[in-house]
């Protein structure tokens, strides 16, 4: 079965963990245990009424408070296919969040309220889809039963969307009107929108086509692991050395010529091995471990290409960063970047501007990067960066800053296309 | 295009993968947290997948209560053996006759005491990771845990300042002393579970399968007739036709009355169920922060 992971967005008020609890409850993907504790809860938090949102929020500070910390994530299936939901609240912490419930997602649903419409936090949410290209979109104009089902309320609030959609880069935009606290269109059609002739949430997730959100174009393996048996009597494995990862993008074909980054070294894949045997080929995402026809030095962090088609190698890089940290950016402070299974140290030697989540406009930055703020930068790494773009591989295109001895997150960090590709000719070392 | 494509198991198996040979590349001296059930079976097979033709490079840690169904145990043993890995077993009785664990007055369960004996454990051996086998779909609190959860000295989760995870990049750095768990199977159902272990033809404890059993009812549920707390006069006690769906201790592992005899019975029995896999376990009833209060003191 086909498995969708999606996210939701909206502001505090927008509903967002009804529709999560929603789409359980009707698709029956709740327990009676669960609806129990839903019921438990209820009689202490909701005066009598069940909650939907209490399936959801799972800290006890949450239920206090009623508001979200943190993403959470749930789990549901129909006949159809398997669903990872990612529920990224809306308050404070929402670039963040949302950064981080976003950055695995196939499709984004953005909860707009049919009352109050596109609100500068619906614009952040679409803006923040598109800086980390969500492959789908979902406009949820939610609580129509408050606007007497208007399809002109609707019509209205979908035009304002068009209107800085085409600034944004996002290819699949799907707009549906509901009630998620009623349940209309979410999994059931509405009998209050005869004007509406679109899919359900629930029939359009399950159908929306997700085959093609891999790379497969131009063969990435960021080696993990060095895979060595050190078993000297048994002479099929004496000299096995297997170089294991998971396919970052691209296929990787067995006697297919490879190069080994950053030494530059060719050779060809002599096995792919996997536990369940050899096989002919494998591609992204899968995990696998191969097999060189040559002896030559690899290790973790470096990276395995296809030679038609290639990466970028730099040490001064230009990127957009989520800042994630109370602990705003420092220029020239040495961080940790990690990028793919390679981690380097890196400092930031400018600012070159914020972006204006609202308006995706640039704005100068005097004040530098701050929690939530997303702004361009340069930096220079201690070793060059074997990369691609991230509109090109979001898997070769991103990194993490991690702050020296707290080890904390601080940013993630969306790489720009190579000013200069790998150059081939530079690789004397071919076997 | 098609041909190109994996399907959910497909894909949480590559994800999870990918987690242990993070955890390979990343740690000087992580451990696996086996004990036999089901989870941590599927985290076996995940390993095999992961590291051979090579060794396990890690060993597995079980922390015994003293009250495991025996079957579970026995297990334990036996499929460590046959992987060739190294088992180390740190016991609850011990980490009390040292001192480490103190029951409270009247305590008998062993819930609780599985902590410090966990936490020793890891300083003993100095593991800097520990890979366990909880997914997000089992409870409220575990919905909102990270593949990798950071722990601090006192092995204390803290769930309002957790690392984001952002794509797959995981940030493993340690301070000494601090430690990491790691759960590959974060993403994976119950369902996932069941269906991985049908397509791995792996073996489970027998206990998994329905089987006669003397039970006792308590506070709602059907437990095994147990030494450490006998039925009582007043208590009901029937021989019924029974299995587990989640290993627990032996005091506190409710029985569901089942007639599954094999790995699909399970699946169109949970396919068909209407209560989730934690609404047999008396621990987490206790209270609706139960789980959450349990991880921030260093649980699993």
């Amino acid at each position: 079965m086909d498995l969708l992971r999606f996210n939701t967005c909206g502001s505090v008020d927008d509903g967002k963990s009804t529709l999560i609890g929603r789409l359980l409850y009707d698709s029956k993907s709740l327990m009676e245990d669960q609806i129990e504790a839903l019921e438990r809860s209820a009689d202490i938090t909701g005066g009598g009424q069940v909650n939907l949102a209490n399936l959801t929020d799972g800290l006890r500070a949450e239920r206090e408070q009623g508001i979200t910390i943190d993403v959470a994530y749930r789990y549901f299936a129909t006949p159809r296919r398997k669903f990872i939901v990612a529920d990224t609240p809306g308050h404070v912490q929402y670039t963040r969040n949302m950064v981080t419930g976003a950055s695995t997602a196939n499709l984004s649903i953005i909860l707009v309220d049919a009352r109050a419409g596109v609100i500068e936090q619906s614009r952040r949410h679409t803006a923040i889809a598109s800086l980390l290209r969500i492959p789908h979109l979902v406009i949820a104009v939610n609580k129509m039963d408050l606007v007497d089902w208007s399809e002109a309320r609707f019509n209205e609030i979908r035009a304002e969307f068009e209107q800085f959609l085409p600034r944004l880069d996002i290819k699949d935009v799907k707009f549906i009107p509901m009630s998620a606290l009623n349940g209309d269109n979410v999994v059931t059609p509405s009998a209050h929108t005869p004007w509406y002739g679109g899919p359900t949430l629930l029939s359009h997730l399950e159908t929306v086509h997700i085959a093609s959100d891999w790379n497969l174009q131009g063969l990435r393996l960021p080696v993990q692991w060095v895979n060595r048996p050190n078993q000297p009597t048994d002479p099929r494995l004496h000299d096995f050395r297997g170089f294991s990862g998971q396919i970052a993008g691209g296929i990787v074909r067995a006697g297919q010529k490879v190069m080994v980054l950053p030494s530059g070294i060719t050779t060809t894949v002599k096995e792919i091995h996997t536990y369940d045997g050899p096989v002919a080929e494998a591609f992204c995402p899968q995990s696998v471990t191969l097999v060189l026809a040559h002896d030559v030095d690899v290790s973790r962090g470096n990276m395995i290409i296809g030679p038609d088609d290639l990466p970028g190698s730099a040490s001064d890089l230009h990127a957009k960063v989520c800042w994630m940290h109370p602990r705003a950016l420092q220029p020239g402070k040495k961080y940790w970047l990690k990028h793919t299974t390679h981690t380097v140290q890196a400092a930031v030697t400018e600012i070159t501007h914020r972006i204006n989540i609202s308006s995706l406009e640039q704005e100068p930055a005097p004040a530098g990067l701050a929690l939530n703020d997303i702004g361009e930068i340069r930096l220079r790494t201690s070793a060059p960066l074997v990369f691609d773009g991230y509109a090109t591989n979001r898997l070769t295109g991103s990194f993490i800053l991690i702050e020296q001895g707290t080890h904390a997150t601080v940013a993630a960090g969306m790489l720009h296309p190579p000013r200069e590709l790998v150059r081939p000719e530079d690789a004397d070392f071919v076997i | 295009m098609s041909n190109y494509h994996l399907d959910h198991l497909q894909y949480l198996e590559t994800e999870a993968i990918h987690i242990m040979r993070e955890v390979a590349g990343e740690f000087e001296r992580p451990a696996l947290l086996f004990s036999g059930g089901k989870d941590s079976i599927c985290l076996l097979r995940l390993a095999e997948k992961a590291f051979r033709p090579a060794e396990i490079p890690l060993p597995f840690l079980n922390v015994d209560t003293g009250h495991h169904f025996p079957e579970l145990n026995e297990f334990r043993d036996r499929r460590a053996r046959e992987l060739g890995g190294k088992l180390i077993v740190r016991k609850v009785e011990d980490a009390i006759a040292r001192g480490l664990a103190q029951p409270a007055p009247g305590e008998v369960s062993r819930n609780r005491l599985q902590i410090p004996t966990l936490l020793a454990a890891i300083e003993e051996f100095r593991f800097d990771c520990c890979i366990g086998g909880a997914r997000r779909d089992e409870e409220k609190a575990r919905a909102k845990e990270r593949f990798f959860s950071y722990r601090d000295s006192f092995g204390q989760w803290d769930p309002k300042s957790q690392r984001p995870e952002i794509w797959n990049l995981y940030n493993a750095r340690l301070n000494p002393g601090e430690n990491m768990r790691v759960f590959p199977l974060s993403n994976w159902t119950e369902m996932d579970v069941w269906e991985y272990i049908r397509q791995e033809k792996l073996e489970v404890p027998s206990i998994y399968f329905s089987h006669r059993r003397h039970c006792v009812r308590r506070q709602g549920q059907w437990l095994p007739v147990n030494d450490i707390q006998p039925p009582k006069p007043t208590e009901e006690v029937r021989e019924l036709t029974v299995r587990v769906r989640t290993i627990g201790d032996i005091i506190s592992t409710g029985l569901v009355e089942s007639p599954a005899a094999t790995v699909d019975d399970i699946i169109a029995e949970i396919a068909a169920a209407r209560v989730t896999e934690r609404g047999s376990r008396a621990d987490d009833k206790a209270s609706e922060a139960a789980m959450e209060d349990r991880k921030k003191a260093g649980y699993f």
